[in-house]
């Protein structure tokens, strides 16, 4: 029987990543609050994981890629492992044109810091779980 | 590790927003401050804001103070011939701080506060789960 550790913690650890990529950009949005001209942004969590899932370059979407005619030419576009950064439709800009609402920039964050910690959870199951496997107790 | 970045994100918002407190308390402080020309009035300070890209990938954005500005609008002329720092034709220059104006700020700034700190806690401890993990 062949046992890929990839295969076994399944698409947790792929989660686990662009969850606390997600983090991080909430954390700037919450950070830019008062900042004028500042546009809040956020990623497509179900999107991206689910061209994580599928094995796709996570950044392709919607971006811009160059053609490439030679086998020596570089990939180029964005780099791979993070998904395409969004910007958030405002529900009431302000004047000083920053478009960041301080009241679901927290819930957001407090929602993806939860499950972040789901994640977690899923992730160390799985590794107590091969463990076991392979202590054979 | 991205939630890393947190740390460096929160802590610039962190600063910036005690500054702008700062600068809040030295406006109070000033507002009923006298001066003898309109030159020398205490003008209210406002600091500036820009958003900051960090990170490898440029993604993460921090605070940065571009700048501290002093408010435009006109100081207060008082007719006080009595005062000791009355100028020729007996007016005094008062400060052109908004005390509501800078109140606000102070809540505001304060808050600010509060919510970077909560993300701090937050990563801190979503960061010492994750070193946990496996156990």
């Amino acid at each position: 029987m062949k046992l890929a550790i990839d295969q076994a913690l399944s698409l947790h650890d792929d989660a686990l990543r662009l969850r606390a990529q997600r983090a991080s950009v909430l954390a700037s949005n919450i950070a830019n609050a008062d900042t004028p001209n500042y546009k809040a942004r956020d990623i497509d969590f179900s999107a991206a994981l689910r061209r994580a899932a599928g094995g796709q370059p996570v950044a392709a979407a919607g971006a811009v890629r160059l053609a490439r005619t030679d086998g020596a030419h570089i990939s180029g576009g964005a780099p791979s492992g993070d998904a395409e950064l969004l910007y958030r439709n405002p529900l009431q800009p302000s004047l000083d044109g920053n478009t960041v609402d301080p009241h679901v920039e927290h819930v957001e964050f407090s929602e993806n810091a939860l499950r972040y910690q789901a994640s977690l959870k899923f992730l160390g199951d799985r590794f107590r779980g091969l463990r076991n496997a392979i202590k054979g107790e | 590790m991205s939630l890393l970045n947190n740390f460096d994100v929160a802590g610039s918002a962190m600063s910036a927003q005690s500054l702008r407190l700062n600068i809040t308390a030295s406006n109070m402080a000033n507002a009923d401050t006298i001066a003898s020309t309109p030159e020398d009035a205490y003008r209210a300070r406002e600091p500036v804001f820009l958003a900051l890209l960090q990170g490898q990938r440029r993604e993460t954005v921090g605070v940065h103070m571009a700048g501290v500005v002093q408010s435009q609008a006109p100081v207060g002329v008082r007719h006080a011939p009595g005062h000791p720092l009355a100028d020729d034709e007996g007016n005094i220059y008062s400060s052109n701080v908004n005390i509501v104006e800078e109140m606000v700020n102070m809540m505001s700034a304060s808050r600010s506060f509060q919510n970077n700190t909560e993300v701090l806690n937050t990563s801190k401890q979503l960061l010492q789960r994750t070193l946990r993990l496996g156990e």
